[in-house]
């Protein structure tokens, strides 16, 4: 059967540009959700790890809300949800990156916690006897030491979100994915796109693998 | 400089500090002995508010720091502290180490900063790695940068909180030499330490202190000769 199949990647000539165009939009997608959800779970640690009770609580609800629900839920709920509750339309684009955002802040809020506790707690009070605050000795001395001891599962987080991100397409949010859909449904050739993009993928995280190996040693100048 | 009266801190239903009375002049060299779990560490760590005491009266060069309100970051500007286990920052070099609080907290240029934290490294004997990470330090150099550090701020009292316990003992030498050139110069300090010789030869006066008060205090070289308080004998028939 293998043998008998006839390989057809005539498509190329009229479609090849549409796998650049997949490859851009999921790259920019995942990279902006995956700063953003930086930014987001980072905030959402320190709520986690807070002396006040409510707001530990508003920090867990929704790492658990979002762990609990599955990804295209949530993707439909912004896509589909929000724009109603808004009343104006926020475009797929925006949509896409606050369901990838709001999504891998939750899993990052977690992985910051855990990166943020490792941090021994010396380290605090030696910077709190030279007299800085909890905030500078935060922004000086606990998090660039967190981010290094997480480096590898923020690594790991990217590349999930860079999967993830294919999911996307359900809703016709233009990415790589989309687009082998978009040829398979005009020239009815179905095999030849989707080994083609899932290549492309495994290029793609196999490269970003390698640069956080760099990233990795890099940091490790001080041990 | 310092006075403390009544100091009580208890973790949970373990009370740790049961009403100290003391008072540090200027220019004193203060040593805290003490078995293991006496509370003599717990007692440092009231002193610059690591710990928040539960009861009493901390005063500090006229202010009393225990009262709510206080600026705690401007208190500890002028009280260094060195820890057991150094704690010196893995991700920033020796003369980072020491030259980062004075740029972040005092707003010293980093040149200033530079030059105080190439003066302190010279002192301690340490010029040459400046440039090295911490991790590339022994114990008694990581220990000589904590103390380098913490002078950087020009501290008006230094605290250190067992400086030698986890020190290889031929390093334990280097770092009470430093300390001991800070005392002739007229720094300070309370030593919680285990070093019985350095607590006599530099001491102005010895506290010994078990469950949680201070059983006897006087000169150094008296009370570790002739202890009066059968406590004090029993500890010090362990230790010497």
């Amino acid at each position: 059967m293998l043998l008998a199949y006839n390989w057809d990647f005539s498509f190329m000539d009229e479609y090849g540009s549409y796998f650049l165009t997949g490859i851009r939009m999921t790259l920019e997608v995942s990279l902006l959700a995956v700063l953003s959800g930086l930014v987001l779970g980072t905030l959402v640690s320190f709520l986690r790890m807070s002396r006040l009770s409510p707001l530990r609580f508003v920090g867990s609800s929704y790492v658990e809300v979002i762990r609990g629900t599955p990804l295209i839920v949530q993707l439909f709920i912004f896509n589909y949800g929000l724009p109603i509750f808004l009343g104006f339309d926020i475009g797929i684009f925006t949509a896409a990156y606050l369901t990838l955002t709001v999504n891998s802040g939750a899993y990052i809020a977690e992985i910051m916690r855990a990166g943020i506790q490792a941090v021994d707690k010396g380290q605090m009070e030696a910077a709190r006897s030279l007299g800085m605050s909890r905030s500078l000795a935060m922004r000086q001395i606990i998090l660039p030491q967190a981010f290094k001891n997480v480096l590898p599962a923020l690594g790991n987080e990217f590349i999930v979100v860079v999967k993830e991100s294919s999911i996307l397409s359900v809703v016709g949010f233009a990415e790589l994915t989309y687009q082998a859909n978009t040829i398979r449904g005009a020239t009815f050739i179905t095999i030849e796109p989707l080994l083609i993009i899932a290549g492309i993928y495994f290029v793609l995280i196999f490269t970003m693998s390698k640069l956080l190996g760099i990233g990795e040693r890099r940091l490790k100048a001080s041990d | 400089m310092i006075k403390v009266r009544g100091l009580m801190k208890s973790f949970g239903k373990a009370t740790v500090l049961n009403g100290i009375d003391a008072d540090i002049a200027k220019g004193e060299v203060v040593v805290v002995i003490g078995p293991s779990g006496s509370g003599k560490s717990t007692f440092l760590r009231c002193l610059n508010l690591l710990e928040t005491p539960n009861g009493g009266e901390i005063e500090f060069e006229g202010k009393r720091i225990t009262d709510k309100g206080l600026n705690i970051d401007v208190l500890r500007q002028n009280m260094g502290m060195v820890f057991q286990q150094f704690n010196l920052f893995p991700h920033k070099t020796v003369l980072q180490n020491i030259s980062l609080a004075p740029i972040k907290v005092r707003n010293t240029s980093k040149s200033e900063a530079d030059k105080i934290g190439m003066e302190l490294l010279r002192r301690v004997g340490l010029e040459e790695k400046r440039d090295a990470y911490p991790s590339r330090l022994s114990g008694g150099q990581k220990q000589r940068v904590a103390i380098a550090r913490a002078l950087a701020m020009r501290p008006h009292v230094m605290l250190f909180d067992e400086p030698t316990s986890a020190l290889d003992p031929e390093m334990v030498g280097e770092v009470l030499d430093v300390m001991k050139s800070l005392a002739r110069e007229g720094m300070t300090m309370v030593i919680v330490t285990h070093e019985m010789g350095f607590a006599r030869e530099v001491g102005d006066r010895l506290l010994f202190i078990d469950g949680g008060v201070i059983v006897e205090q006087g000169v150094p070289r008296e009370v570790l000769a002739n202890p009066r308080h059968p406590r004090t004998k029993e500890f010090l028939s362990k230790v010497l």
